[in-house]
């Protein structure tokens, strides 16, 4: 599912989403140790990841090289409960929710 | 002592004098009469920006736009002559409403030759024209020509689609007045990805503009964003911002940017650390034409500690310009005296890179977690002013836009009732 650089990132798949919404929902729907362990699996790779995939257009990113944009955005979405919040909901938000109606595909 | 100079007059509120400096009272925010005349005073007079021309590129590209607080809503759509024109979204055979999809309240994008009624099939053409009428024998001396759709005032201004339900309403350009002529030339056709939020937020529309027209709260409410010393600091610092301005019924806010980059990189979080962005945007602006020379109205008081500014177009527009080249909007839209619909807009130029793209959506996430902690304080708000306890609230010299909203609605709801008398 990712390129072969970061097959240790391959137990992680169920992250490679394609929607905020998407992302959002599972960070909600997650425990803290589940982030963390996700976050300290990808974090370290994130400089690499960003020079591997900017190899390729952003447009033309072949399958894989697109799967591990969309894990990144995941631990873009995890690095406010880990680095922190120590929780999944923003703090001080209640009931209050915000919807990301529309974004640039990828 | 202020960290940035304050005017002659002593302070930003003093320099409008019109303002004052009494307390304010919120009675504004919680009386279902008011809002109805708000309602006829204000959204149903002002240009209402309603999106940009990018949401329509060719023929036939259209838009619904709901406006609850005027009663009504629009279709916007591109027509043959390659103009922008809006129309109520009403079909003149039995009001149905003409372009919706499966739930009538929601709004709806796409792009179509013409209009067709789903109750009778009735079609008008994309300048308004009824084309087609069906079984147009069974009706009484019926004229085509009679039956266009309604049209509604629409102008565009750098992009922003504005429309005005008034037809006596002055020209756009007048309107929107020395602030947006001092904006003119920024490159915001090159701003064109966007990520819009929505959410429902149980608070008068007023309230959220105070939220975002004052910086004052930042450094607490949203204190557990930044580590505990740079927390601290901001904190014990405060907030104050470099410049003040008001050309009425608009009024703008000019602030420091000492996040973007920041001086000490040990005060953000790791990944911002990494990928070169946050709240503030991405650190390095992008590279367009357009950014170096900016318009004489971005950083009015010309200092060097720039970061953005925030300009409060009336009613219900928040234009934010972030110094390394991009922009956001919020809209306030109005559905009760209590509630209203909040919309966020961030218009990037477009990534060519998946790290220019990671740096958007860390930008994008950041703000979300920000907006979350505001529209939720909003409904606190909300209902302990309800409760009329407290009536009267003392605004500081950092809430100077806030006086001047109050104001500016009282001012239009006082200036309707007493032409109607």
């Amino acid at each position: 599912m990712l390129p072969s650089e970061f097959a240790a990132l391959e137990p992680f798949n169920a992250w490679v989403l394609e929607s905020e919404r998407d992302r959002y929902s599972k960070r909600l729907a997650s425990s803290m140790e589940e982030m963390q362990t996700f976050y300290d699996a990808a974090f370290p790779l994130l400089e690499q990841a960003s020079d591997h995939l900017d190899k390729f257009p952003l447009s033309e990113l072949p399958e894989q090289e697109r799967n591990l944009l969309l894990l990144m955005f995941s631990l873009v979405n995890v690095s406010f409960p880990v680095e922190v919040w120590k929780q999944a909901r923003v703090p001080d938000s209640g009931a209050a929710y915000m919807d990301l109606v529309v974004e640039p595909k990828v | 002592m202020p960290h940035f100079t304050k005017p002659e007059a002593g302070s930003w509120t003093e320099n409008y004098p019109e303002l004052g400096t009494s307390p304010v009272n919120y009675e504004d925010s919680i009386d279902p009469a008011y809002y109805e005349a708000e309602k006829e005073a204000i959204f149903k007079k002002t240009w209402l920006n309603v999106g940009r021309v990018e949401q329509v590129p060719k023929v036939g590209s259209y838009f619904t736009k709901e406006l609850a607080v005027a009663d009504t809503s629009l279709v916007i759509v591109r027509g043959k002559d390659k103009e922008i024109r809006a129309f109520h979204n009403v079909c003149r055979h039995r009001g149905n409403k003409l372009v919706w999809n499966d739930f009538p309240g929601e709004e709806v994008k796409g792009t179509c030759r013409q209009f067709t009624c789903k109750y009778h099939a009735w079609r008008y053409s994309l300048d308004g024209d009824l084309t087609f009428v069906q079984q147009e024998k069974e009706f009484f001396d019926l004229d085509k020509a009679d039956y266009g759709l309604k049209l509604v005032r629409c102008e565009v201004w750098e992009g922003f689609v504005f429309v005005n339900l008034d037809p006596e309403a002055q020209p756009l350009k007048e309107y929107l007045g020395e602030f947006a002529k001092g904006l003119e030339g920024y490159p915001f056709h090159e701003m064109t990805e966007v990520f819009t939020y929505k959410a429902e937020i149980g608070s008068n529309w007023k309230l959220f503009i105070d939220a975002f027209a004052e910086f004052y709260h930042a450094p607490v409410l949203h204190m557990k964003q930044a580590v505990k010393d740079e927390a601290d600091k901001l904190f014990n610092v405060g907030y104050e911002a470099l410049h003040y301005e008001i050309h009425s019924p608009h009024s703008m806010i000019s602030s420091w940017g000492g996040m973007s980059p920041p001086k000490d990189l040990t005060i953000v979080k790791p990944i911002e650390r990494v990928l070169r962005s946050g709240l503030f945007g991405p650190w390095e602006a992008p590279d367009i034409e357009g950014l170096e020379n900016l318009p004489t109205g971005l950083n009015p008081g010309r200092h060097r500690a720039w970061g953005n500014d925030s300009f409060e177009f009336f009613p219900n527009m928040t234009l934010l310009i972030w110094k390394p080249g991009w922009y956001l909007t919020y809209h306030y839209w109005p559905t009760a005296v209590d509630k209203h619909i909040f919309e966020a807009n961030l218009y990037f130029v477009p990534a060519k890179t998946a790290r220019e793209r990671l740096k958007q959506e860390l930008a994008a996430v950041t703000f979300k977690e920000y907006a979350l902690q505001d529209g939720n304080t909003l409904e606190a708000t909300q209902t302990m002013l309800k409760s009329r306890v407290v009536t009267e609230f003392p605004l500081c010299d950092q809430e100077l836009l806030l006086r001047h909203l109050h104001k500016t609605v009282a001012d239009y709801v006082k200036e309707h009732t007493d032409a109607a008398q």
